[in-house]
């Protein structure tokens, strides 16, 4: 059986078994609608689902890319210089003491309801991530290729970009990876404390007015966007560690 | 690439209080093959990583000097039992990685030569997860070769490959590192009796130079008399134990 053939089979017993659960226990569609219900949802407003995951996406892919290059200059950062690691490590780990999610209203009111919040929140959700994942791989080089290094008469700068980056880009994928699926938790979180757009508005929107197939839909949508970004990145990471 | 000097190293080394070797005196010869063998744990590698200046952790309580009196940094060249090349990068950029290290230009061009010259005419532009084991070691001599030091330290690079890649990486080694001093740490009696022009037999007691047969280096591998300084060196290396 294919992956494709067997994902489909799974989605379907699951719509199902959620199917068989709304009328065993005859459901209203305030609690939870029918699958068949936020299919017709999900169709019928496919115009309102598309503008919302429109802006939902822009803010995951900057966070995402702006996550991604200030967690890989950290990083470097990091590995190039003893002082950050003393000052910047310490100031690492206690920000990760602080629930980014306790931010989101700090954010919003310094950044405004904009974009920009939301951004900043799926930064600050995937910075650590993928930070630690690229610092703990470039502390792993083998120590004989460093000592080859070394027998060269190398510069350590050198020796940081041709011989411990390269060989620390696995790692840096693999942060990439994580953020991938934890940028959308973060740009959701941000459009729930304030926003006028984005499916997390939407849903917060749907869930107010007891639209509750029209949030089971955006949910949907929001999940099949996590994937697609989790595949396009992992393709993408494929494609750097390949070449 | 400058004359070659001659090699001395003599004190003691301990590593977190526990000796690696006791007081011992190396003195390898100027522009020769010199192999160093004995039993795996008497310190080999780590006269090998002092003479390269790795010393890292250990103390070392003596000296590591070449016989022209100048520093030897810069001036040795490093083969390791792992081939160490970068799995990133083919062959050629392989070979030219010391130049990229230090910020020089890589001359490819040269490069390509040497890969030519140890018979990789054929791979230059191959990753080594394409070669072979025997190709991959080639490419690391390559690299050795690049960086044209007079001083060439070798820890056992032939010992992962099969009998017959051996013997060949052992030919064309003993060829293409001619006139330039080699120190050649290894456990193999047998590559000791092809290989050394000098052949130090190195134990827990100390370094003591054994007498080496009259044919020149690298001998043949079935030829009696270095079937019968191989069988000499395995009873030396059997005695001291």
């Amino acid at each position: 059986m294919t992956r494709a053939a067997r994902v489909g089979g799974i989605a379907l017993l699951a719509l199902l078994a959620w199917q068989a659960l709304v009328t065993a226990f005859a459901l209203p569609r305030f609690i939870l609608p029918g699958p068949g219900l936020v299919l017709e949802t999900l169709w019928t407003s496919r115009a309102l689902l598309a503008e919302h995951a429109f802006f939902t996406t822009i803010e995951v892919l900057l966070g995402l890319i702006l996550g991604g290059i200030l967690g890989f200059a950290s990083a470097i950062l990091l590995t190039a210089s003893q002082l950050a690691r003393f000052v910047l490590r310490p100031m690492l780990v206690f920000s990760q003491a602080v629930p980014v999610f306790a931010l989101a209203p700090i954010l919003t009111l310094w950044l405004g309801y904009g974009l920009w919040s939301k951004i900043a929140m799926a930064l600050l959700i995937i910075y650590f991530p993928v930070t630690s994942a690229f610092f703990d791989a470039l502390m792993r080089t083998p120590p004989e290729w460093l000592e080859l290094s070394r027998v060269m008469n190398a510069r350590p700068a050198r020796i940081l970009w041709h011989i411990r980056v390269p060989a620390a880009l696995p790692g840096f994928a693999s942060g990439l990876r994580l953020a991938a699926v934890y940028a959308p938790i973060g740009a959701i979180i941000g459009e729930w404390v304030g926003a006028s757009r984005g499916l997390g508005y939407l849903m917060l929107l749907a869930n107010g007015r007891a639209k509750i197939d029209l949030m089971f839909a955006a949910l949907i949508v929001l999940a099949v966007l996590t994937l697609i970004l989790h595949a396009a990145v992992d393709a993408a990471c494929r494609r750097l560690l390949e070449s | 690439m400058s004359a070659a000097p001659a090699l001395h190293l003599s004190g003691r080394a301990t590593i977190a209080g526990g000796p690696i070797f006791g007081p011992l005196d190396l003195d390898v010869p100027a522009g020769e093959w010199t192999c160093l063998l004995g039993p795996s744990g008497v310190g080999k590698s780590t006269v090998l990583r002092l003479l390269a200046g790795l010393g890292g952790a250990l103390a070392f309580d003596g000296t590591a000097t070449a016989g022209d009196g100048r520093p030897l940094t810069g001036r040795v060249a490093l083969m390791a039992q792992q081939d160490l090349l970068m799995p990133w990068l083919d062959a050629t950029a392989n070979v030219c990685l010391g130049a990229v290290l230090r910020g020089d230009a890589a001359q490819r061009t040269r490069a390509r030569a040497l890969l030519e010259r140890v018979g990789l005419a054929d791979h230059v532009r191959k990753r080594p997860q394409a070669l072979s084991g025997g190709q991959r070691q080639r490419v690391a001599l390559a690299r050795t070769l690049m960086e044209d030091r007079p001083v060439v330290l070798l820890d056992e690079p032939f010992s992962a490959l099969d009998a017959r890649a051996r013997a060949l990486m052992q030919d064309l080694s003993a060829e293409v590192l001619a006139g330039r001093t080699v120190l050649h740490v290894t456990h193999d009696a047998a590559e000791a009796a092809r290989l050394g022009q000098t052949v130090l037999l190195m134990t827990c007691s100390g370094i003591t130079a054994i007498e080496v047969p009259q044919t020149p280096a690298p001998r043949r591998f079935d030829a009696p008399e270095t079937l019968a300084f191989q069988g000499h060196l395995l009873r030396q290396l059997m005695e001291t134990q």
